[in-house]
């Protein structure tokens, strides 16, 4: 036991207690939160930034909207229902078209025009909030995903997450949804996270609820290797989120998307430690090295710069 | 930097701590162990009245010690009242009073009750037997009792003894039964013990009801315990009202004597008198050091002893409180459990102190389960958050009901207790569990609640221990430490236990 705990000191793994106390409270300043907890703030804060999200169809903000609201999405054959401060990807619905008259979900399955107003009348009241509290419902473009994942995905939208650290990336991964996950990119769900190579956008290893896998278990294709698209716009926008919130350590959402590129899809304050299991390595020493450099790197150019040089696979 | 500013004012806190608990336990002698042996009681009575704008006078019967208890550091507590103690008919009665009085009025009687090893010896004169009055056909219906218990007896002892057995039988109306004459059939004890006293006087035996106490660990609110005492063979002997039997359990406290009511109030009318006893751990240390007014310490002007006996138990439970919530806190963080709401274990195993454990854990199951039972059907109905959260709440409310009428006419008490879980904690835990088997599975709900069931247990424990209990009561000042500990947990940033597995597979390179 001693000696498990010695080695993934070694390896700079942190915890929970180690990223509450050093870095979340430390780097987040509490009253920046709700920048990030609210999508539909932190959709507003990106397009002054000038860094691209999924364009928001309709706010749903009280009750009486969901009367209006069949009429409204009339207009869209494809849309995502999203509570602005969900967590988790709890409450999110992605319907792909219509069919009997009926909404279709990604997974095929229907739902009624009923269902979904009482789906968004739960998210209204708060049940997938984090404290709660009353919510909005967002209802926003849904992401036609870049074919690169095709074939390493199940149902879902892949998406790539970023932790920053005072604007500097430090870890990437890629959450490719499976079918035990039920189309959601969460790992705990039985989502598939594969670490990338910072220098390089490719991915690394590739893991599946605490094991190192090297194939999809639905559609059998190598994860290995496979380069992310626009990995230099990526990295840039991550890096600028810093500037954009003012939270030293965030966990930045990217879905790329056919047409649109990379799209901003989520901020979080609290990223989970997941990806260090993703990406076989400990966030620990390259967090540490990055305080240690950080007076030295004033732009967004020297941060993504410094990232590619020490972050690489064949430079840790 | 800023641990070191928590290092500094943990070491404080700790400091001050250990240091106010050294004090009082090395040059106080405060014992650290609670002290079995020495069993001492603290006995309250709480007079609330409501005065009639004007002058007012209370008397209150105060118990007198005997040959078993003695009666020290009596303490009456009113301000602006005179005071006068007064003796008679084998009565204490102190009475206060005051010019003018207002509103609602609060006296309190306090006072310390001891066993008795010495014995007394004390000269009796016999007492006088009072004359009974009864019209013609009471005195008949006496006698045909008396003679009945007569031919049954041998000598007073056993007399006494047929007298109380005959006065506890039913009556039966007008069925030439003599004691249908004598009492009403739904007579109180103060009643039969009445016309006991009565049969007795004409028998020329002295006698009295008796009304006291039972000395018990300690009760916020007790209830009156009747005898008979009866004058025989030169002494007063203690007699079971409901077996005749010339012994009483050895806990009873006389209060005080006769059928009149413990409290009478004049310019003003009496709302109510309560009662209450603690078993009182300190040893007699303290409490010499109480009478010692010379020496007394301003540290035990402040301690929790010197509070209101019903408060002093409320602080009983209330102390217990932060070392649940360390407990909490270590699990939590230290281990990694995950429990529903922070603090609800603590709660629900503050329900279990009433509930005992085991009934605790079934009722809260029951609870829980037919909760959840409930909800999944709301969830059909598609209800808005509040409204739904309501239904539940009520529902919890229903369930709890249900399940104390069904155990009660099971005759399974324990059942009835349940009505002490907090409900709002109760629903709050169905709504949060539903919620995480419709989205992560039955498997992570029922993982979650167990494990905070299994944390409730675990505070249960610890929180129940006779030593944890009495070194709080006795050294608040600890609760300080408590807080160090908790505070320096707050900047622990190592692993969790359940994180070292978690994160295995990063460990094996």
């Amino acid at each position: 036991m001693l000696g498990l705990i010695k080695n993934l000191h070694k390896a700079g793994v942190i915890g929970i207690n180690k990223r509450n106390a050093d870095y979340t409270l430390r780097y987040n300043p509490r009253r920046l939160y709700p920048l990030v907890d609210d999508k539909a703030q932190t959709k507003q804060l990106a397009f002054q930034a000038g860094i691209a999200t999924p364009e928001l169809y309709y706010t749903v903000e009280i009750e009486h909207q969901i009367k209006g609201l069949p009429a409204i999405l009339e207009q869209y054959s494809e849309f995502v229902i999203k509570p602005a401060q969900g967590s988790g990807g709890d409450g999110i619905v992605v319907i792909t078209g219509r069919r009997m008259g009926q909404y279709q979900k990604a997974s095929g399955a229907l739902l009624s025009q009923s269902e979904i107003q009482h789906h968004v009348s739960n998210v209204l009241s708060g049940l997938y909030s984090l404290g709660g509290q009353p919510d909005k419902a967002l209802i926003e473009y849904r992401v036609q995903f870049d074919p690169v994942f095709e074939n390493i995905t199940y149902l879902g939208v892949p998406d790539i997450r970023i932790i920053i650290l005072l604007g500097v990336p430090v870890m990437a991964m890629v959450r490719l949804p499976t079918r035990t996950s039920d189309g959601k990119a969460n790992l705990h769900q039985g989502a598939i996270g594969a670490g990338i190579d910072i220098a390089t956008g490719k991915t690394l290893t590739a893991v599946l609820k605490n094991h190192i896998i090297s194939e999809h278990p639905d559609t059998g294709t190598h994860l290995e290797k496979i380069q992310v698209p626009h990995w230099d716009s990526i990295l840039e926008i991550a890096a600028q989120c810093y500037e954009m919130t003012g939270l030293g350590y965030q966990g930045v959402d990217i879905v790329l998307d056919r047409d649109k590129g990379p799209l901003v899809l989520e901020l979080n304050a609290r990223p989970g430690l997941n990806i260090q299991i993703a990406n076989s390595s400990g966030l620990l020493h390259r967090l540490q090295l990055v305080e240690q450099h950080i007076d030295s790197l004033t732009d967004t150019a020297s941060r993504i710069q410094f990232a590619r040089q020490h972050f690489g696979v064949n430079t840790v | 930097m800023n641990n070191k500013h928590l290092y500094w004012l943990a070491g404080c806190l700790c400091l001050l701590g250990a240091g106010l608990f050294l004090y009082k336990s090395l040059v106080l002698k405060f014992p650290v162990i609670p002290e079995k042996q020495a069993q001492i009681w603290n006995i309250e009575a709480k007079v609330l009245y409501t005065s009639a704008e004007g002058p007012a006078k209370v008397q209150l019967s105060i118990p007198r010690g005997n040959h078993r208890f003695s009666i020290t550091d009596e303490e009456f507590i009113s301000s602006g009242y005179g005071l006068d103690i007064k003796r008679k008919a084998g009565n204490r009665q102190a009475a206060w009073t005051i010019r003018h009085a207002t509103g609602e009025q609060v006296l309190y009687y306090k006072a310390t009750v001891r066993p008795r090893t010495d014995s007394i010896e004390t000269k009796l004169t016999t007492p006088k037997v009072p004359e009974i009055e009864y019209v013609e056909a009471q005195r008949v219906a006496a006698n045909a009792i008396i003679a009945e218990a007569k031919n049954k007896s041998a000598d007073n002892e056993s007399f006494i003894r047929e007298i109380i057995v005959r006065l506890n039988k039913p009556v039966t109306q007008g069925a030439n039964d003599p004691l249908s004459i004598l009492i009403r059939p739904k007579a109180t004890t103060v009643q039969r013990l009445e016309v006991a006293t009565q049969l007795l006087a004409i028998e020329n035996i002295p006698a009295r009801i008796v009304n006291g106490i039972q000395l018990v660990d300690f009760d916020r609110h007790t209830k009156y315990v009747r005898w008979l005492e009866v004058y025989h063979t030169h002494e007063w002997k203690s007699y079971n009202a409901a077996t005749g039997q010339p012994e009483i359990p050895e806990n009873y406290l006389p209060w005080w004597r006769g059928d009149k009511s413990i409290a009478n109030v004049t310019g003003g009318k009496l709302v109510s008198v309560k009662t209450a006893v603690s078993r009182n751990d300190e040893s007699a240390l303290i409490s010499a050091l109480w009478r010692q007014k010379a020496i007394r310490p301003f540290l035990y002007e402040f301690s929790l002893l010197a509070l209101p006996l019903d408060t002093q138990n409320v602080y009983r439970v209330l102390l217990t409180v932060p070392i649940g919530v360390l407990l909490l806190v270590l699990l939590r963080n230290i281990i990694g459990i995950k429990t529903f709401g922070t603090f609800m274990p603590v709660l629900i195993a503050m329900a279990f102190r009433e509930t005992q454990l085991l009934w605790g854990v079934i009722l809260f199951s029951l609870v829980v389960s037919m909760g959840l039972g409930i909800r999944f059907y709301l969830e059909q109905l598609k209800l808005l958050l509040v409204p739904r959260l309501a239904a539940v709440l009520i529902t919890v409310i229903v369930l709890m009901l249900a399940i104390s009428l069904f155990s009660h006419k099971l005759g399974i008490h324990s059942g009835l207790s349940v009505a002490l879980f907090p409900m709002v904690i109760l629903t709050m835990t169905i709504e949060r569990m539903s919620i995480i088997w419709d989205e992560r599975g039955a498997r992570e709900s029922l993982k979650q609640g167990i494990g905070s069931l299994i944390v409730a247990v675990l505070a249960f424990l610890v929180m129940n221990i006779e030593l944890v209990r009495y070194l709080l009561f006795i050294f608040p000042e600890l609760l300080l430490i408590v807080l160090a500990i908790t505070l320096l947990l707050g900047r622990y940033s190592g692993y969790r236990l359940l994180e070292i597995f978690r994160f295995k597979v990063l460990a094996a390179r």
